[in-house]
């Protein structure tokens, strides 16, 4: 009886109310540090989330992405900018809790398209999914089915991730890696010899 | 980026941490296809350890351990990798990224394909994330400091 309340879906639900309440406080925190820390705790529940799904693959990559290094980057981010998040203006808070309340609402409304959670009969169950269940351990041999769909079945999309991966790199080195410290030098090449003039 | 230079318990317990990280980092990749983690989660524990390194001792210390050159080349040598076990299955009369051909056997050859991509995965994102995460923290060193001599540049 005891254990019984610890059900999956009780526990679901008490993780989806803590994803909320974090993502309300994040809203309304106005102190970016804590909002950066706030969204590392919402990674990790997120993680916890998809441990109780069963996906320990996904929660993997949630807790070392989202919870680890992404939260380090932000926290990088904040020390070039301001750690105060800027005042909104009433009427473009009220623009923005608009939009925002018209696409929640359409998300749920087309949410009851979806087949509802856990049901056997979902597309996601059938289509190719019962091959790669059925064959995977004679075609690739491998115990774990999701390394298999990701590397081998689907290692086009995979090829494709990384690329994208170094694609932002390249993109981050383009943009603040290199010009920025030459401008930095020339600076203060600029401030000594300007300082010896007076 | 704050430099703890000071900070002993940190120093110490950053020190006793890292080997720790980087080889749970190893297991995850080596064993993703026995258990949860691959190459991009390895990948990211392995850039982690890194992280708190230069977090901890100073980005410039973390720059003399992996040169900006290094983690740009391992960038491109990943996604090459990946790439190159498809162009070598091709060569071997089979698909793209097809590994049965790999090996003498259809299973050891994707054994040994999905080692090497998930190998090629793992180097990229490994490097990408120290290449970003040395971008924004040498932008905020420089921002704080304009005279620090950390310098990100291959020359």
């Amino acid at each position: 009886m005891s254990l019984e309340i610890l059900s999956s879906d009780f526990l679901d639900a008490v993780m989806l109310l803590f994803m909320a309440v974090t993502a309300l406080a994040i809203a309304r925190i106005r102190n970016l540090f804590a909002v950066v820390m706030l969204s590392g705790i919402y990674s990790l529940l997120g993680a916890t989330l998809y441990v109780i799904l069963d996906a320990v693959d996904v929660a993997f990559t949630e807790a070392a992405v989202g919870a680890g290094a992404s939260t380090v980057l932000m926290i990088g981010t904040l020390g070039l900018t301001s750690a105060r998040e800027n005042v909104t203006p009433n009427i473009k808070a009220i623009k923005g809790f608009v939009i925002c309340s018209l696409v929640g609402a359409a998300l749920v409304y087309a949410s009851f398209d979806m087949p509802s959670y856990g049901d056997p009969e979902a597309p996601i169950h059938h289509h190719v999914v019962p091959r790669y269940l059925n064959e995977s351990a004679s075609e690739i041999g491998l115990p774990n089915v999701v390394t298999s769909v990701l590397a081998s079945y689907r290692g086009y999309d995979t090829m494709g991730e990384a690329f994208v991966i170094f694609t932002a790199a390249a993109g981050v080195i383009t943009i603040i890696g290199r010009s920025r410290r030459r401008r930095t030098k020339k600076d203060t090449v600029d401030k000594k010899s300007g300082g010896s003039e007076a | 980026m704050i430099v703890m230079r000071s900070k002993l318990i940190l120093r110490v317990v950053s020190k006793l941490l890292i080997p720790f990280i980087l080889l749970f980092g190893l297991y995850v990749q080596w064993h993703g296809d026995f258990g949860p983690g691959g190459g991009f989660q390895a990948g990211v524990i392995f850039a982690a350890a890194f992280m708190l390194y230069g977090i901890i001792f100073g980005l410039g210390t973390l720059r003399e351990v992996l040169p900006a050159w290094l983690t740009r080349s391992l960038m491109s040598i990943g996604v090459l990798l990946y790439a190159g076990v498809g162009v070598v299955t091709m060569l071997r009369g089979a698909h793209f990224l097809g590994y049965d051909v790999l090996a003498s056997t259809p299973t050891g050859g994707q054994h040994v394909g999905i080692l090497l991509v998930e190998a090629g995965v793992g180097i990229t994102v490994f490097s990408a994330i120290i290449t970003i995460f040395c971008a924004f923290a040498g932008r905020a060193a420089a921002d704080v400091n304009p005279s620090d001599d950390y310098i990100d540049e291959a020359e």
